[in-house]
């Protein structure tokens, strides 16, 4: 049929190829390095913004991407995978203050780093939470992302109110013993969220792929971040928050990430298995 | 494999026809609320001879399993071959998103791959059926008349990419024919 054009192995491996020369681009041109991320969705997604952009080929995005930045920051936005919500999995944050935080609450001082924080909203219902638990004055954010447009938004933590609305739930799932209203100010079709929430938050860009440890916390926080890696690369990130931990210190990951193949298992004891709270060993035992 | 509206129920038939020595990995989408919990494994696995693995991260595809797409990620297929994850938008409403692992799959694994839309109530899928019959993979849609929710399939049908439109009850033997026989 004239319409269903094949594809062949062959159009998939110069696809392949476009789409690592793109990657090299955004690399030598914007310092993003995307060359070790997962490549199933890092694929569907350069796909989708060709599309949308009505341009005729990979070649021709690398092209317009290397001479046209606003288009690159759409790209950008694209490829980090911008989407996030307050409280999401609200069993996690459940687990987090069942699990976690008596054990934070013998510390006197918490440092707390959320890496791949996006838009902000999983740093402000962490604020939130700790807020709750009578934790957060003697606590520090620390929120990080590759992506310096979306940490400006982040830092605003300006959300709409049709998102926030829906929000309220996973909070009361999330065991907030409050309301969600308590924390935002609400002004036309969006909330503005409590300025002293900020207090205890740094914004700051980083890269998990290239940049370096941050050092010694008691918390790292990485949800749905590792996915979109490969292995190698979480390996790296993985032994990234080992050494930016503190003997004791616990990682975060998202529900579907785990160390299995990242070749860090015997770092770290097992928390919570099915919302993947783990804890970095002590001490090593003695033979 | 894919559905929505009705899925379940196509699912177990389906699963239920198929010989313990099937010789192929199965990957399904079944559109769900992120917030559902992830029974759907244990449901389907009931009705199986096949394990049926709800999957993490990098998982290694092997032949004579099912794997299932869980609630609130999107489940595509790597070129080595391992399961990958995305909680990018959803697609048609839908994440897990058919279309998602049709695309993905049908780049990586080529005539080497069967795909099957099942009942539903929207259009997700077809332009992934499309794609696959593209890549010179086989193509099979449920029957409207067997569907609870003909949309889904009847989009796909409509591409003209549609290799071949069986009655629920047939699809299960069908692939056991094909693909163990």
């Amino acid at each position: 049929m004239a319409e269903h054009l094949p594809i062949t192995d062959e159009d998939i491996d110069v696809e392949d190829i476009e789409i690592r020369l793109l990657l090299e681009a955004i690399f030598q041109m914007y310092g993003y390095d995307f060359r070790s991320y997962s490549k199933a969705s890092l694929r569907r997604r350069v796909l989708h913004r060709l599309t949308m952009s009505g341009l005729s080929s990979i070649m021709e995005m690398t092209d317009k991407v290397l001479r046209d930045r606003p288009f690159f920051v759409t790209l950008l936005n694209d490829l980090t995978v911008n989407v996030t919500e307050m409280y999401r999995d609200p069993e996690f944050y459940r687990a987090f203050r069942e699990d976690v935080v008596p054990v934070l609450k013998t510390f006197p001082f918490i440092k707390i780093w959320h890496a791949g924080c996006s838009t902000g909203e999983e740093i402000y219902s962490m604020a939130i939470l700790l807020e709750e638990e009578g934790l957060y004055d003697r606590a520090m954010i620390y929120a990080t992302d590759i992506d310096k447009n979306v940490l400006a938004a982040a830092k605003k933590g300006i959300y709409s109110i049709e998102a926030v609305k829906q929000y309220g739930d996973n909070y009361r799932r999330a065991g907030g013993r409050h309301s969600l209203s308590d924390y935002f100010t609400a002004r036309y079709d969006s909330v503005i969220m409590d300025q002293r929430l900020k207090r205890n938050i740094v914004f700051a860009d980083h890269d998990l792929a290239t940049d370096q440890v941050f050092g010694e916390m008691h918390v790292i926080l990485c949800r749905n971040v590792l996915i979109y890696f490969d292995r190698a690369l979480q390996g790296r990130v993985i032994r990234l928050f080992s050494e930016s931990l503190d003997l004791g210190g616990y990682l975060c990951l998202g529900t579907k990430e785990s160390l299995r193949f990242t070749g860090e298992e015997e770092a770290f004891d097992v928390i919570n298995t099915s919302l993947r709270i783990f804890r970095k060993r002590q001490l090593q035992h003695l033979q | 494999m894919g559905a929505s509206w009705g899925g379940l129920n196509a699912y177990t038939q389906i699963l239920s026809a198929l010989p313990s020595r099937f010789p192929a990995a199965i990957l399904l989408v079944q559109h769900q609320h992120a917030s559902a919990e992830n029974r759907l494994p244990w449901l389907l696995a009931r009705y199986c001879a096949l394990p049926v693995i709800a999957p993490e991260d990098k998982e290694v595809i092997l032949p004579g399993h099912v794997y299932v797409a869980p609630p609130g990620y999107h489940m595509l297929v790597n070129e080595d071959e391992t399961l990958a994850f995305s909680v990018g938008r959803p697609v048609h409403f839908s994440r897990p998103a058919v279309d998602e692992l049709f695309f993905s799959a049908g780049a990586v694994y080529g005539r080497h791959l069967a795909a099957v839309i099942l009942t539903g109530a929207n259009e997700d899928g077809a332009a992934g059926i499309e794609y696959i019959h593209r890549r010179g993979g086989y193509t099979i849609a449920q029957s409207s008349v067997s569907a609870e929710a003909p949309t889904m399939p009847e989009s796909a049908v409509k591409t003209g990419a549609v290799s071949r439109v069986l009655d629920l009850e047939a699809i299960g033997p069908f692939l056991a024919e094909k693909v163990a026989g």
